[in-house]
């Protein structure tokens, strides 16, 4: 008797095991960490498919991209404000007296390889992620999916856009240019406003009177540091709970509130997903290579007795400047004391205000509506009205407020008076909410009016009697329309079993024989 | 034996014959969709490949970001379509189990808590008192150094400016304005001498000069002495929120702050006449020398730049 070596490549093959070197490896981490149950359940685990989710992924492939362009600018920024004089590649600037923050941006932008691409894609990459974190939540709240058991995810995702916000403002604030500069002054104003305590909170903040010495090395410390360290933290529990509590979904054929119906993680929704990381970061690129963002160099070094023209923050601060333009000039004295409401109420207690009640809304939700249940099912937006239209409401006031932020743009490029526009967005904001409440609920009271309202219209089949007479009767429907993802359940269901023709082959359908 | 309807009926994913339906691809004619899905593939390969040339070759910066974005959306493209025409078309369904535990489960929990915990802390009641006050106090007080290390107190910082009886205006390059040196109607930014390129001075004592006549000019009542020769000068910093109010309109003779659009009035003592600003721009008590310079009879007698709650 010989011992028998594998010499043939199917007999080394047989020797491992079926699964190869690759099922060798997956046993030895086995043994150590038991990973074997725990991964086959994470690969078959069932992702819904609706296009509406992928908006949270858009969020969250933007903030990889911001945190993989963010590493890459840190290794050139100096986030000094020590004066230095500037001989740099751009010679507009050259012999200038600037702060270190100031010339390493642009250098880090001009003689850096790839330093412009990184610094516009990661710019890029803030406005993308924090736009789609609030189409991401619109569609979390007009589909009830921030309903129990998921308030606390709901909180979450809120102090998320609540931060990606702040550190979006500390971020430009970095460069030390003319217009972020002011964009500085004008938050150490907001905060002087607050009663009792502003000017302490101004002075601890900025180790001074503005513009002290210590903020942009302490800015940078913020924005680097602590608020993304505790954003990564966050993101890491908002997935957590996606993954404990399994994803939300549309009511449809097969759909309860006890399963979950969609693709599998592993190969189908890694693919999708593992492609639109690819897709966002190619997409955010294109927009570094081809859309200027923050050209700090044309703007200048901050100068405190400087400014320009016709300047907005970036868009997701907006809504505040169109507030504190809008806003009258209230301002309060008296008992030997100012409390500069022009300031406080637009830029201090209208947000606080904003984010309190988004905070609340689901226990409020609950106390209105006593419910108390458990939902995994998504409501059709159409089939809550009230909430419906109370979202709409407030976006609407947000919009204007948007509009509001350039009353002078406007004015100068339609030729009207500044006051004409600024009273006028006073109104718009006023009773844009308004407006905007009756028209979504009766909208919305219209669509559950609809039979099969949201599907894909069939057309009618018009026939002729012999006697002449005309008749209207409706076509089958669609054969792909039958897993109606968007079919709330309490619509009454019009089709209950599909037709049965066997062995028939149906143009475009496939008989298996089992 | 099933139809297109049974097979879009979800199934349970584990145990599943190869052959079901629902482990089909989703395209009718995976072929055809595999050969676009390639070439899309080939093409982003050739992008990104085409981005490590232009870096090797420091290519113009669109030029990186052209490669790099096409290559990545190409490839993430056909991986999305991979994923969603070439891939098991399902659906496949799981069961979503409840993560509420058994009320006996949930009982022991606060069991253990209550009793156990309440065993040991209700018998020492001392001890657990001074701990809890202990940590207590720490907390308050750890408040302390993270907060008043930061800055100095605010004090009288915000009371007042540089400017003194006496100060010369001098412009950005620290040059003495002189009387002659402005025609009726334009403006110039001046600093206290000696403060013109500091961050106090720049964020702080900025000063509008606006010439508005030849003439010694009275804003206000008990302004007569203020504005020689028709030189009025008011703190450059809004009321509002403090920008450089940088803009003048000559014919109104309106500053005017690009910020929020504020408008002052500089005839009448800065009065604001649109926009938020609450209060006018305080203004410089002004005079001419012996030798025609401008020069500042005190300090402002009022704080500059937006409100706080000490101001009073």
């Amino acid at each position: 008797m010989s011992i028998t070596v594998p010499n043939t490549k199917r007999a080394k093959q047989a020797a491992k095991g079926p699964y190869g070197h690759l099922g060798t490896v997956l046993n030895e981490l086995d043994d150590r960490l038991g990973v074997a149950e725990g991964g086959r359940s994470f690969m078959d685990k069932i992702f819904p498919d609706h296009w509406s989710f992928m908006l949270g992924e858009i969020a969250l492939y933007s903030f990889v991209v911001i945190m993989v362009t963010g590493v890459f600018l840190t290794l050139y920024y100096i986030p000094s404000q020590a004066l230095v004089t500037y001989h740099g590649s751009y010679l507009p600037l050259d012999g200038m007296r600037v702060t270190e923050a100031f010339a390493s941006t642009v250098n880090l932008s001009f003689a850096v390889r790839a330093g412009l691409l990184m610094r516009q894609m990661h710019h890029w990459s803030c406005d993308i992620f924090i736009g789609s974190m609030v189409v991401h939540m619109a569609r979390v709240f007009f589909t009830g999916a921030f309903r129990k058991p998921r308030e606390l995810n709901w909180s979450i995702g809120l102090t998320l856009l609540t931060l990606a916000i702040v550190n979006g403002f500390l971020g430009y604030s970095l460069p030390d240019d003319l217009v972020s500069g002011t964009g500085i002054r004008i938050a150490y104003s907001i905060v002087l406003s607050i009663p009792l305590v502003g000017t302490y909170l101004g002075f601890f903040a900025f180790g001074g009177n503005f513009p002290g010495t210590s903020v942009i090395p302490r800015f940078f410390i913020m924005h680097v540091l602590i608020v993304p360290g505790i954003m990564l933290g966050l993101v890491g529990a908002h997935m957590f709970l996606l993954y404990r509590q399994k994803h939300t979904q549309f009511p449809g054929e097969g759909r309860t509130e006890k399963n979950v119906v969609g693709s599998p993680m592993f190969p189908v929704f890694m693919a999708k997903t593992t492609g639109f990381l690819l897709l966002v970061t190619g997409v955010t690129a294109l927009l570094g290579a081809f859309a200027q963002i923050n050209p700090i160099w044309q703007f200048g070094p901050y100068e405190a007795s400087r400014i320009s023209y016709a300047v907005q923050p970036d868009w997701y601060m907006a809504f505040l400047d169109g507030m504190l333009r809008i806003f009258p000039a209230w301002s309060f004295h008296s008992f030997g004391y100012t409390i500069p409401f022009e300031v406080t109420i637009p830029a201090v207690i209208f947000p606080g205000l904003l984010f309190g009640v988004a905070y609340a809304w689901p226990t409020l939700e609950r106390l209105f509506t006593k419910d108390n249940e458990m939902h995994n099912l998504l409501d059709r937006p159409s089939n809550r009205p009230k909430r419906t239209a109370a979202g709409a409401a407030v976006l609407a006031m947000l919009s204007t407020l948007f509009l509001a932020s350039s009353t002078d743009v406007i004015a100068n490029f339609f030729h009207i008076s500044l006051t004409t526009v600024l009273w006028s967005m006073r109104v718009l904001v006023l009773v844009s909410p308004f407006v905007a409440y009756p028209i979504t609920y009766k909208i919305c009271k219209e669509m559950q009016g609809i039979k099969g309202g949201g599907k894909r219209k069939t057309p009618n089949v018009v026939t002729r009697t012999e006697e002449g007479e005309y008749l209207a009767s409706s076509a089958p429907v669609y054969v792909d329309d039958l897993p109606s993802e968007l079919e709330p359940t309490e619509v009454p269901r019009y089709i209950t079993s599909p037709p049965k023709e066997p062995d028939v082959a149906e143009p475009g359908a496939r008989i298996v024989e089992r | 034996m099933s139809d297109v309807h049974e097979s879009r009926t979800p199934v349970t994913l584990s145990g599943l014959p190869e052959d079901d339906p629902h482990l089909q691809p989703a395209a009718n004619d995976p072929r055809q969709v595999e050969r676009v899905i390639a070439v899309t593939f080939a093409l982003g390969l050739l992008l990104v490949a085409g981005f490590g040339a232009c870096y090797w070759i420091a290519a113009p910066p669109w030029t990186l970001g052209a490669t790099m974005g096409g290559g990545l959306t190409l490839l993430g493209v056909g991986l999305v379509a991979w994923g969603k025409y070439l891939m098991p078309a399902g659906p496949f369904v799981e069961e979503r189990h409840s993560h509420a535990s058994s009320p006996e489960a949930r009982d022991a929990l606060a069991a253990a808590i209550v009793q156990r915990g309440g065993s040991v802390v209700k018998r020492r009641k001392l001890l657990g008192g001074l701990l809890t006050g202990g940590l207590g106090i720490f907390g308050i007080v750890a408040i302390f150094p993270l907060l008043r290390s930061l800055g100095p107190l605010p004090k009288g910082t915000l009371f007042h400016t540089d400017w003194r009886k006496g100060t010369y205006a001098v412009d950005s390059t620290g040059r003495r304005v002189q009387v002659g040196d402005l025609a009726v109607g334009s403006i110039v930014t001046v600093y206290p001498e000696g403060l013109e390129n500091s961050d106090r001075g720049q964020a702080v004592d900025q000063t509008v000069l606006v010439r508005i006549s030849n003439e010694n000019f009275t804003t206000q009542k008990g302004r007569e002495t203020w504005g020689p020769m028709g030189y009025l000068a008011y703190s450059k910093v809004c009321t509002h929120l403090g920008c450089p109010v940088g803009l003048y309109e000559q014919e109104l003779q309106l500053l005017v702050c690009p910020c929020h659009q504020s408008m002052f009035n500089v005839t009448n003592g800065a009065i604001p006449q649109f926009g938020p600003a609450p209060r006018p721009l305080p203004q410089l008590p002004l005079y001419v020398d012996a030798s025609g310079y401008i020069r500042a009879q005190a300090d402002y007698n009022q704080p500059v730049g937006p409100g706080f709650w000490e101001r009073g």
